[in-house]
């Protein structure tokens, strides 16, 4: 009887996500007819705004396409020039890098876990409502944020659109004891990682094991972040320079976000894809945490992203502790940059996923042209994948507060950032 | 039932970042969710855009048909309206394309443009409706939030800091760039609120945080051809996170102009 009801939901705001879109969910005969994330935040054009500037601006203008994961931004574009103009950076500032982009991961990470995402695990509205009943849990999770943001205040000065990185290095260098204090507060906070991971394995829900490819990069050594080749579960193994070939973003009309496709099928970016495609790359410590929590892994499940994001918390204060420890600034915080025409690639992870970059400059380093691509374009299309298997699943016969929910929920364990991507969710059921 | 004061955080065009300046407050932000009533913060948690308020902050700017519309609710439902950021106080980066023919840009990046809905100028929130406070900055901080908060609704309107860059670097005992090292610094003509970061770190001032009062633009421009940069840079130096800022948008123009002359 209920298919037989026309029914319209209007959520008018989608609420803990980063960014404007909407959910348009058309239901007949029992079936999915139509699902579109739509997402319409408005587009800044900062491919063309680049055009014609100096390469020497560029860390600071790309920051501005996400107040979340700025450092992410810096990272490609300053790799991408450092490329164009065969630039190669030393060991210390490479390292310095590292320890600043762990800094992004544990503050972005700790803010999606506790303020986006945990409430969902209670069905709280938010992490003020739910900080009344597990303060505990929620300080905890604020602190590790903080943390995260002195980090990357050591290396740029503040934690939102910092000002220390450049082509070439960094403006400056923090003073050894800034950087040995810190690297022992990071160290103490280890613990709280670890009771994290612990937490989020006993309240975080599980949803369903899907068929989906992983991609992620994948460096000889290190778990990735910095750089490496990109890389699936399927095989896929290719330089950074390479990824244009492989990899396809389409324009869709219910989004300003275009949709990337690898050899035209969906795909997952973000710390799930990373766990699952690096757990050789794992410290021991966070493997032997994750074990412990009992959950079996690999997983198709991307409400083990949540998981997969407290492990990295866990590694990237490790990460960075190590860095800092014995921590001695470098003889020179940049290496000279001489401009010349080129082409560059840069593909780093963000705490969202591989982020990457292409600029063309002229010979006096001035941009002539830049193409970025953002992990949430990427795991859009995994996104509308997920969602229509997920609510057929979950039984569309169910009323629509509960299908909304259940289509938030998918939609917030990606993590999706809507200003590099949504804040308007406006779920319409259309029941014919 | 609560007599608590209603706060909402509305966000337009931007980047997410001067919500952070709420978000990143850690305990604070506990503290202030006890003292007020967040009715509307997407970010957040709470959904209600259509809440009437005593205080909105309002990120971002005017860049949508659809944008343009809802400002105007949010003016009518709110007592004092407050920009933060560059974005909301004077149009953000974005502004850039004023400047442009955006139906170009769209067609450069887009292969479909005419699913992509956009203005033709890209306006701070103060064209579209009356603001009570702007606070600059590019992002703005926790402390330049929560000070604008706590004045607000203890009933007065916080006066603007509007020095120099230049005076801060002083206070602080930061060197000079400019005098010596030669660095081409946007210091004198931008307003303080950051902490003059940037001259700390021993690079240059980009003037994310807007205009100072009486900012002595034409002398800087010449500075800073006589540092070597060409009449181009300097206006780009000034058509930058502020560019549609009137100050730095004439300045900019000046600098251009000037090759001509």
């Amino acid at each position: 009887m209920a298919e037989q009801r026309e029914i319209r939901v209007n959520v008018p705001l989608l609420a803990r996500v980063e960014g404007e879109g909407a959910l348009d969910l058309a239901v007949s005969g029992g079936e999915i007819r139509e699902l579109r994330l739509r997402i319409f935040e408005p587009p800044r054009l900062f491919e063309k705004l680049l055009e014609g500037r100096s390469y020497a601006e560029v860390p600071d203008i790309v920051a501005r396409i996400c107040g979340i994961c700025p450092v992410a931004y810096q990272m490609s574009a300053a790799q991408a020039l450092e490329q164009a103009f065969g630039v190669e950076v030393d060991e210390p500032i490479l390292a310095m890098r590292r320890a600043m982009y762990c800094g992004e991961w544990i503050q972005s990470h700790a803010l999606h876990i506790h303020l986006l995402a945990a409430p969902d695990f209670f069905g709280y509205g938010s992490a003020l409502e739910m900080a009344k009943d597990h303060p505990a849990e929620v300080r905890r999770g604020l602190a590790l944020q903080a943390l995260g943001n002195d980090l990357i205040r050591l290396f740029g000065g503040r934690s939102v659109h910092p000002v220390g990185v450049r082509v070439g290095g960094f403006h400056r260098a923090p003073a050894r004891d800034e950087g040995r204090a810190l690297g022992r507060r990071l160290r103490a906070a280890l613990p709280d990682a670890q009771a994290l991971t612990a937490w989020i394995a006993s309240v975080a829900p599980r949803g369903q094991e899907q068929e989906f490819a992983f991609v992620a990069l994948r460096h000889a050594r290190e778990y990735p972040m910095y750089g490496g080749r990109i890389a699936s579960d399927r095989g896929l193994d290719i330089g950074t320079e390479d990824f244009e070939t492989r990899f396809e973003e389409r324009q869709v009309a219910h989004s300003t976000a275009l949709h990337c496709l690898l050899e035209g099928k969906p795909y997952l970016v973000g710390p799930l894809a990373r766990l699952m495609l690096n757990r050789d790359r794992l410290p021991e410590e966070v493997a032997g945490t994750l074990v412990r929590t009992g959950v079996r892994l690999p997983s198709r499940d991307t409400f083990a992203s949540a998981l997969a994001r407290a492990a990295e918390i866990h590694l990237a204060l490790l990460e960075a502790a190590r860095i800092l420890e014995n921590y001695e600034p470098p003889a020179a915080a940049s290496v000279p940059v001489k401009p010349r025409a080129g082409t560059g690639f840069g593909a780093t992870e963000a705490p969202r996923g591989l982020l990457w970059h292409r600029y063309e400059t002229d010979a006096q380093g001035k941009i002539v042209r830049a193409r970025i691509v953002p992990p949430t374009s990427q795991n859009q299309a995994r996104i509308e994948e997920d969602l229509r298997l997920a609510l057929q699943r979950f039984g569309l016969e169910r009323g629509d507060d509960e299908l909304r929910l259940m289509g938030e929920k998918v939609i917030r364990s990606y993590d999706p950032c809507i200003s590099c991507a949504t804040h308007f969710l406006d779920l319409r059921v259309r029941r014919e | 039932m609560s007599a608590k004061p209603r706060v909402a955080v509305h966000k337009f065009s931007s980047c997410d970042g001067c919500q952070l300046a709420f978000l990143n407050l850690g305990d604070a932000l506990l503290a202030a969710a006890e003292l007020v009533e967040f009715a509307h913060f997407a970010e957040a948690g709470p959904v209600d855009p259509q809440a009437r308020v005593d205080v909105a902050f309002v990120e971002g700017s005017i860049s949508t048909p659809e944008e343009r519309e809802r400002i105007r609710q949010v003016r009518a439902n709110s007592r004092f309206l407050v920009t933060i950021g560059a974005c909301a106080t004077a149009g953000g980066i974005q502004a850039l394309r004023n400047m442009h023919d955006a139906k170009q840009w769209v067609a450069g990046i887009y292969a479909l443009p005419e699913y992509v809905s956009a203005l033709d100028k890209v306006t701070p929130i103060a064209a579209a409706v009356k603001v009570d406070l702007e606070l600059w900055g590019c992002p703005v901080s926790g402390s330049q939030v929560l000070a604008a908060l706590s004045a607000l609704l203890a009933g007065t309107v916080p006066p603007p800091d509007e020095d120099k860059v230049c005076m801060e670097c002083k206070r602080r005992h930061t060197v000079c760039v400019m005098v010596a090292k030669g660095v081409p610094c946007m210091g004198p003509v931008t307003r303080t609120g950051c902490g003059a970061i940037c001259p700390s770190f021993g690079r240059d001032c980009y003037a994310c945080y807007g205009p100072a009062e009486n900012p002595n633009t034409a002398s800087l421009g010449r500075r800073l051809e006589g540092l070597g940069l060409t009449r181009n840079e300097v206006a780009a130096r000034f058509h930058f996170i502020n560019n549609a800022a009137p100050a730095f948008h004439e300045a900019g123009i000046a600098a251009k102009e000037r090759r001509r002359g």
